[in-house]
């Protein structure tokens, strides 16, 4: 993807799902990738015998934490400036890059290494940073290779997840020029390595997200796979992590439960490679500075409302993403939000105030609840997402599906109504019933089902028709 | 032991598929079940909870009480509406449901739960693929009941439906709201209803079905979308 087709006006959600749907080479991948992620994760969930309670506990957990969020972040902030960290607090997107890129250029550096994160992701803080002079490098493998295409992340875990190794091949032999490259995994990932093992070396500032951070004694604690955050987190002298409020825990000890729910829900492993935890910055070892910015950017929105805001408990695993049908066939970039997949859908629409394109997202689903199913902290993705629906038609209004259901809201009101409704659909659809079957549909709400699928017609007889005859024979 | 029970039809099943509506008496009155129909009845309000519009939901979650109070057991053939009254009224309500909800069930559970069934002497010939609708499967949770039913039918040749548990791409107005994508999972699912082989496709909700069928019609596939109802009332 080009730098202008990112750029580009977002569209709805049913509006760029079609470019994405004629895509088969990106749906094959989506569909080869979600599908392995999910059997590993069935497998590896399955064999802990208390993953019913654990999900309780983490559940409870946030909703305890969100609820007093003020104090644990205060008590958060004073633990970290107990051990030599800085706090800083973020309103929005602007203030937390107006921040970092201040705190970038105070070192005087004109490049950062960064871990994987979806809350720099969230603020465009690369953005930020390149307008600003200062180079990000993207140091996990999926967002280096995001970050080399001039393309946006796809899946919350697997960003390039629409990306096959012949693509990357190519892409590393003009972005790294490497020009003898094959399409061999490891030879792929070693010419990353290779790359961003100078740029750890040189770089003088590592900025990073948090997966949690302890309010009681103030650690930070990353979790991945490749070492790159492990990389980050301790060889350059300054260390900027950006972490949404949401992400703060009471105690040190609550990871024992997150710790076991994350890594199984979502690589499927028991336990990831790398954990790495810091508490501030200690003499002789690991960065001099340490700089945490909290940001809020909608997320004291999103806590005031009862019925979103379990969604704040999310971890970022994305399981509900590996089993969403609808993920599954789109990918994430009809989502036009960090947040793809069931929880983009309940999260992005919150967090950007229900406006621009991410306001379709609450309709981008069939309801199934497989994602419910999966979440490790129990977050009722569908009902939040009915829940969203009421306020995006109380936000809008009308239109022909809210007249229709309005209409129909009326017709199942009364029975004499209803029955006068069943009659009129009967003498309406005469023109258009042939065999029993509606094939050919008259533009209106039903063109759309039309395009792909015919109606049975309605029959000569309801049941209740039916019903009352029998009564009376 | 059950023996008198109102049938919640459904909107859906009462306008456009009498059938699932006759099926589900000659079940229930072969198992010498006194069926009532109460005539007031019209709609759960599933789509109007599920479309965000709470308020005329509310209204008709009001309605249904109303009118199904009176009686200790309520049966209907649909695993989503069944699911809308047990698991959505309550909220709805505001605790304002007089046990009703917890008195409605879903067929399949109902003969199995309730009646502590699994052979109602259903004499249905054929191969069958059974597609477990989401609302079913991990709303309401009828776990395996309509499948024991079905094997304990003699006649039925159950064939495994790959993928069985995915969504069907129906999800109300989804299917219009995001036709696209609804059809793109609907593909998936005729993709697997004819690799089964099966000569039907059966389910417990007419939604799922009118929309499955209506995509095996529209591509001229011959395999009939046939309700649980219907395999064990013939």
């Amino acid at each position: 993807m080009s730098s202008a087709a990112r750029d580009a006006r977002p569209e709805s959600f049913p509006r760029a799902a079609p470019a994405a749907l004629a895509n088969a080479q990106v749906r094959a991948n989506i569909r080869h990738a979600t599908g392995s992620i999910r059997a590993k994760r069935a497998g590896v969930v399955a064999e802990v015998p208390d993953w019913e309670a654990l999900r309780e506990a983490g559940a409870a957990i946030k909703d305890a934490t969100l609820a007093r969020l003020d104090e644990v972040l205060i008590e958060l902030e004073a633990s970290v400036e107990a051990a030599g960290g800085v706090v800083h607090w973020a309103r929005d997107a602007a203030e937390a890059n107006e921040i970092v890129t201040a705190l970038v250029r105070a070192e005087g550096a004109d490049e950062v290494v960064k871990v994987k994160s979806l809350a720099t992701d969230e603020i465009r803080l690369n953005e930020a940073l390149e307008a600003a002079g200062i180079q990000p490098i993207e140091t996990d493998l999926a967002e280096l290779i995001i970050q080399l295409a001039d393309d946006r992340p796809s899946h919350l875990l697997v960003p390039a997840i629409h990306k096959n190794r012949v693509e990357i091949r190519d892409l590393f032999r003009t972005r790294l020029g490497r020009p003898d490259l094959s399409d061999d995994p490891s030879e792929l990932a070693e010419a990353a390595r290779l790359h961003l093992r100078e740029a750890f070396l040189r770089a003088r500032v590592a900025i990073s997200g948090a997966n949690f951070a302890a309010a009681d004694t103030g650690t930070i604690c990353v979790v991945e796979s490749e070492g790159n955050g492990r990389m980050c987190t301790t060889l350059p002298e300054t260390l900027i992590t950006v972490m949404g409020i949401e992400k703060a825990i009471p105690r040190f000890r609550d990871l024992e439960v997150f710790l076991q729910l994350l890594p199984r829900s979502a690589t499927g492993e028991r336990m990831n490679p790398y954990t790495s935890l810091w508490t501030g910055v200690r003499a002789g070892d690991g960065p001099k500075q340490f700089h945490l910015v909290l940001l809020d950017a909608g997320r004291t929105r999103v806590l005031a409302d009862p019925g979103g805001r379990p969604a704040l408990r999310c971890i970022r695993c994305s399981a509900c993403i590996n089993v969403c049908p609808v993920y599954r066939q789109t990918g994430g970039h009809a989502y036009h939000s960090p947040y793809a997949g069931p929880i983009g859908a309940i999260l992005a629409p919150q967090l950007e105030g229900e406006s621009g394109a991410v306001a379709s997202l609450p309709f981008a689903s069939s309801l199934c609840g497989a994602c419910y199913d999966v979440c490790p902290v129990l977050i009722d993705i569908p009902s939040i997402l009915v829940h969203e629906r009421g306020k995006a038609v109380a936000r809008e209004r009308a239109g022909v599906e809210g007249r229709s259901l309005k209409l129909l809201g009326r017709a199942f009101a009364t029975r004499a109504r209803y029955e006068r409704a069943q009659r009129l659909g009967r003498s309406l659809q005469r023109p258009v019933a042939r065999n029993g079957w509606i094939t050919h549909f008259p533009p209106g709400p039903l063109a759309a089902w039309g395009r792909s699928r015919d109606l049975p017609a309605l029959p000569a007889q309801t049941f209740r028709e039916w019903w009352e005859s029998r009564d009376r024979a | 032991m059950v023996d008198r029970v109102a049938l919640f039809v459904t909107c859906l099943a009462d306008t456009l598929f009498p059938q699932v509506g006759q099926a589900t008496v000659t079940v229930l009155e072969r198992l010498g079940i006194e069926v009532v129909f109460p005539l007031e009845q019209t709609c759960c309000g599933q789509m109007h909870a599920n479309s965000g519009y709470p308020g005329e939901a509310e209204l008709l979650a009001r309605r249904f009480v109303e009118i199904f109070d009176g009686f200790d057991a309520i049966v209907t053939p649909s695993g989503s509406c069944a699911a809308q009254v047990r698991e959505h009224f309550p909220g709805l309500l505001g605790g304002d449901d007089r046990g009703v909800p917890g008195r409605t069930w879903e067929l399949s559970q109902f003969l199995t739960g309730v009646l502590g069934l699994a052979d109602v002497g259903s004499t249905y010939e054929g191969t069958v693929a059974y597609h477990p609708t989401c609302h079913s499967l991990r709303l309401l949770r009828v776990g395996d009941a309509p499948l024991r039913l079905l094997r304990a039918a003699p006649g039925v040749e159950l064939v495994e439906l790959p993928d069985a548990e995915e969504c069907c791409g129906f999800g109300g107005t989804f299917a219009v709201k995001n036709a696209e994508v609804s059809t793109a999972m609907l593909d998936e699912k005729l993709a697997a209803v004819v690799a089964s082989g099966a000569g039907a496709v059966c389910a417990c909700d007419s939604s799922c079905l009118m929309h499955i069928g209506g995509g095996l019609h529209r591509r001229g596939i011959d395999v009939r979308p046939v309700h649980l109802a219907e395999i064990l009332a013939s």
